[in-house]
């Protein structure tokens, strides 16, 4: 749990992140947990060197909607996520299509854990289940 | 600036000629890792604080320390970690 | 309408220290728009922290830049500390301003040497380097590394600063205010580098905010943001002048910098004189649990750790937002309207530190 945090949903984020903006915060990052059965989005905005976090919970399937009409310095991390984990984010302003850090022949998606299989879920890693 | 202009034109050039001309090492300087082996007990502490993989610490029947220089990024973890204290950074790089 | 012509800059171009390329779409000399492509040295430094436990990932996170790297350390420090609840001795927290200033220097003069380099000014490049050849050895005396130093830990600092090695600290700071009071003022004065740098690469206040913008590049556009101002390790005591300027423009990029440089020394000076005696460090026990952002302000602009533990001595993730990340965006919006010849310079005045950005 981190300090000023806010858990959103899907459809509620994109309202919640223009009201940040509203706001006067600035955009600071995007970071991706892997919780091993579902992911963990944290959008952290900043104002006057205070932290305010938006908490998604995401499925492991589920597309993440982009938050780059809004904030239009997200779209170099959000494409980063759709590398490293993985996610499918829609409506990037600019999409490189999985090719941002990631080139023909590299590993596909390296920081995502291996999902685990549905039938034994007890079987998940430490710490997945929180 | 006109000082500088001078020394830059009629000084001697800021660099060393390298392989011939060498700087004394600083003193603390973390050079390159050294193991007094008489002292060792390998203990294998040093080999699993290693951040690099640098050393392999073979166990009591046969008593080895292997250290791959390559490996090594001269931290000085393994010096501090050592209960013997049979390890030390010398400041020379190289040979 | 001319026809528009795409020109690939970089990854690898002269004036690029490390590998990016900039797409650049051209209408006759004249930049429209710019995309980056990076990713030609991305390492997954971020998935080893799983390997190796957190006292290990100390040294890893100091060789996520080859530049700052003592700042990289310490804010994974300061993380720590913060969801172990370790309060530091004060003596380690000086020791960590001292070296993160010097640090800073090292970083501004080997930046405003690329600089010249970008533009063509060959002199400046030397001297600036050959100041910072100082500064590394002085880094090495006290430190025992010239870029790696290897001296944060959990709880403190490794290596204790002796009272000759404070003086030989201000001996250098002396001898390097005396060589910026003769060169800076003429670099800042040349006609020729305020040909290549005055209203170049332009980045409005609002444009600044809007992107997110940090450290130099931020306040050379007028936004007085810098994490100093919070005070974490000492810099509450020692105190500290923010440098800005209102232009927005390479120049005040420079001018910013080079400003920072003379608030670093200054600020060592200090330092050392309200140095607190004492230990370095504190022992730490267990493992860390919870998760923490831990920011702080390196030479380039604010760098942030996120740090989650779970009781095990490996963290389960680390990720780092290095300042030149957060600056590629206001890059994107300096470049169209410029001409083909000042790209360098401009890409070269957010002080781009690719490896860094891409971990
Ligand atoms: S820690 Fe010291 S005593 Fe133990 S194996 Fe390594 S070198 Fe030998
Ligand atoms: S100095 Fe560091 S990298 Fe080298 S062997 Fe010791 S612990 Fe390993």
């Amino acid at each position: 749990m981190l300090n000023n945090e806010l858990p959103v949903t899907r459809d509620t984020l994109l309202n919640e992140v223009a009201a940040r903006r509203h706001q006067g915060y600035r955009f600071v990052t995007v970071t991706c947990v892997d919780l091993g059965d579902r992911f963990d989005i944290l959008y952290h905005f900043d104002k006057d060197y205070v932290l305010y976090n938006l908490r998604l919970s995401l499925g492991r399937t589920e597309n993440l909607p982009s938050i780059s009409s809004i904030f239009f310095a997200a779209v170099l991390v959000e494409n980063e996520l759709k590398d490293l984990f993985g996610i499918p984010v829609t409506d990037l302003a600019i999409d490189y299509g999985g090719r941002f850090l990631l080139s023909e022949g590299s590993p596909v998606a390296p920081q995502r854990k291996p999902d685990a299989p549905p039938a034994q879920p007890a079987q998940t890693k430490d710490g997945a289940v929180k | 600036m006109i000082k500088r202009v001078f020394s830059n034109l009629f000084g001697s050039p800021a660099t060393r000629l390298y392989p011939f001309t060498r700087r004394e090492p600083f003193a603390g300087s973390r050079g390159q890792l050294k193991n007094d082996i008489a002292k060792c007990i390998f203990c294998g502490q040093c080999q699993r604080r290693c951040p690099a993989d640098a050393i392999v610490v073979g166990k009591k029947p046969d008593k080895s320390w292997a250290f791959d220089r390559y490996r090594c990024i001269v931290c000085g973890y393994c010096v501090e970690v050592c209960p013997v204290k049979c390890l030390s950074m010398d400041p020379k790089h190289g040979d | 309408m001319s026809k528009r012509t795409i020109i690939p800059f970089g990854p690898q171009h002269p004036v690029l220290p490390e590998p990016i390329q900039l797409r650049l779409v051209m209408e006759e000399e004249r930049v429209v728009e710019a995309l980056p492509a990076v990713g030609y040295i991305h390492r997954g430094l971020e998935k080893l922290v799983e390997k190796k436990d957190y006292n290990q990932c100390v040294f890893l996170a100091e060789r996520v830049c080859g530049i700052c790297s003592f700042l990289h350390s310490v804010t994974y420090c300061q993380g720590l500390e913060e969801i172990m609840s370790v309060t530091i001795p004060d003596r380690a927290r000086f020791l960590r301003l001292i070296w993160g200033e010097v640090h800073r220097v090292h970083s501004h003069l080997l930046w405003l040497g690329l600089l010249a380099d970008s533009f063509g000014f060959e002199n400046v490049f030397m001297h600036a380097w050959r100041c910072r050849e100082m500064v590394l050895d002085l880094l090495e005396r006290t430190a025992g590394h010239r870029v790696m130093l290897g001296v944060s830990c959990v709880g403190g600092v490794r290596r204790d600063i002796s009272d000759e090695g404070l003086a030989d600290i201000l001996r250098t700071v002396d001898a390097l205010q005396k060589e910026f009071d003769e060169f800076v003022p003429v670099v800042l004065n040349d006609y020729s580098i305020k040909q290549r740098t005055v209203g170049v690469g332009k980045l409005t206040k609002e444009q600044a905010a809007e992107l997110g913008a940090v450290g130099p590049v931020a306040r050379a556009s007028g936004i007085a943001r810098d994490f100093r101002e919070t005070g974490y390790a000492a810099y509450g005591e020692v105190g500290f002048k923010i440098v800005t300027e209102t232009a927005g423009d390479c120049y005040a990029r420079m001018k910013v910098r080079c400003g920072e440089m003379y608030e670093c020394l200054n600020m060592v000076r200090r330092a050392v004189a309200a140095m607190p005696a004492g230990a370095i460090n504190v022992p730490v026990k267990g493992n860390p649990t919870g998760e923490v952002v831990a920011r702080l302000e390196q030479p380039r602009g604010e760098v942030i750790y996120y740090l989650k533990g779970n009781g095990a001595k490996n963290l389960e993730r680390m990720r780092i937002r290095t300042p030149t990340f957060a600056n590629l965006a206001p890059l994107l919006a300096m470049l169209p309207g410029c001409e083909l010849a000042d790209v360098p310079v401009i890409v070269l005045s957010i002080d781009p530190c690719i490896s860094c950005t891409e971990r």
